[in-house]
């Protein structure tokens, strides 16, 4: 659940359910984006989880999510809810690779409309976008640093970009690139880690903090050098 | 952006409805939730959109951002997903993505100022975006508590469709 983007105070409250619904009274968790830790009472040991890779996943948090309100209603057993719980873990994205590129380049283009971007802009948007999210989506896959996947793709995004408006294609070089950055950029985390630090989970908020930083950096670097380039 | 004319702002719902829904695709959201997906998205972008050339970008994006936390919390109820769903695509809009990325390439270009000051206007930015969520959410919790003191739990899911005359105010 942590890892498919979850708030931690949502693991940590289903975690909670879950427990209650079966029976343990004085559960505690504590959990940060980056591991869980879990005591079912005060007799057995505490677990630990290591969260290694994260990104959004919002089908896999609305079914676990369904499946500890369905636990705790007592709608299935706990044994049930374990099969259930191992078969969301195992299944992977729902949507096609090619289906994803598309509508990254879809979105890229509607961005690139939104922040002001005139008519003209919109097609190298799209363009754009969608080379830079496929890019970033092979790279991730091949090599295991997000970082580099970012810069990259950025970088990308850039080399096109400044192609496309010699070419006459695009007008403002700085819509296009913005527009077709989004699919890439933190935002989200950024909001996350300030909703985080508001909540009072003040280790969530800065890793998560750190690592919107560091992806904001990624992005920003791999355009600079393609600016400075040209 | 003085005024905004008709067509433009149906090209602007157009498209951050696409744009939402889009990332509802990305971060792979039920495939029967991305209409509702894009339609929190679309509301909130129309609403920044309107406001913004009036107010102060940080408050149009708190007003923003707490009509996507009503619309989510109501899709949610109707829906019995969690909220997350429909934030998370509502938000994609207003997030300061874009001021970010720019603050972190004058960074890199040694523009230090120009960053400074980008730099905190994205963080004023997703705080208002947190803001704003956080408070649809206090205000939804408000009106389920004083539904149970006022009829212990039995109206639980009729409360969505109370729910909206009371943001109207607050607009």
């Amino acid at each position: 659940m942590l890892q498919s983007g979850a708030e931690t105070y949502r693991a940590e409250d289903t975690m909670a359910r879950m427990a209650e619904a079966m029976g343990l009274e004085d559960s505690h968790s504590f959990v940060t984006p980056t591991g869980i830790m879990f005591q079912a009472s005060e007799s057995q040991s505490a677990k630990l989880a290591r969260i290694i890779e994260r990104t959004t996943d919002l089908q896999k948090v609305a079914a676990v999510n369904d499946v500890s309100r369905k636990l705790g209603s007592r709608d299935i057993s706990p044994s049930q809810a374990h099969i259930r719980l191992m078969d969301i873990n195992r299944a992977g994205h729902e949507y096609a690779v090619l289906l994803q590129i598309v509508t990254a380049a879809a979105a890229s283009g509607c961005f690139t409309f939104m922040f002001k971007g005139s008519m003209a802009d919109i097609i190298p948007g799209i363009l754009c976008g969608g080379a830079g999210f496929s890019m970033f989506l092979a790279l991730h896959r091949l090599v295991k640093v997000k970082f580099f996947a970012e810069f990259s793709a950025s970088f990308i995004i850039g080399l096109l970009a400044v192609i496309f408006v010699a070419l006459g294609m695009g007008q403002e070089l700085d819509k296009i690139i913005i527009g077709s950055v989004m699919p890439l950029v933190p935002g989200l985390l950024i909001t996350n880690a300030v909703r985080d630090l508001m909540a009072g989970h003040l280790v969530s908020g800065l890793s998560r903090g750190a690592e919107a930083f560091l992806t904001a950096f990624a992005i920003g670097a791999g355009i600079a050098v393609v600016a400075t380039i040209f | 952006m003085a005024s905004l004319s008709p067509i433009s702002i149906i090209l602007h719902l157009i498209t951050s409805f696409i744009a939402s829904a889009a990332f509802g695709i990305l971060f792979n959201a039920p495939r029967r939730m991305l209409l509702q997906c894009g339609l929190a998205g679309m509301m909130g972008w129309i609403t920044y959109i309107l406001l913004a050339t009036r107010l102060d970008v940080v408050f149009a994006t708190v007003v923003a951002t707490f009509i996507v936390g009503v619309i989510s919390q109501l899709f949610a109820r109707l829906h019995k997903k969690p909220v997350i769903i429909f934030s998370v695509s509502g938000i994609i809009p207003l997030v300061p993505g874009g001021l970010a990325y720019d603050a972190m390439r004058q960074f890199v270009e040694s523009e230090y100022n120009l960053a400074i000051q980008l730099a905190a206007k994205a963080l004023l930015i997703s705080g208002s975006i947190a803001i704003g969520l956080v408070l649809s959410e206090v205000i939804n919790q408000m009106i389920i508590k004083l539904a149970r003191l006022r009829r212990p739990a039995k109206s639980e899911i009729k409360l969505p469709l109370s729910q909206p005359p009371k943001d109207k105010p607050s607009q």
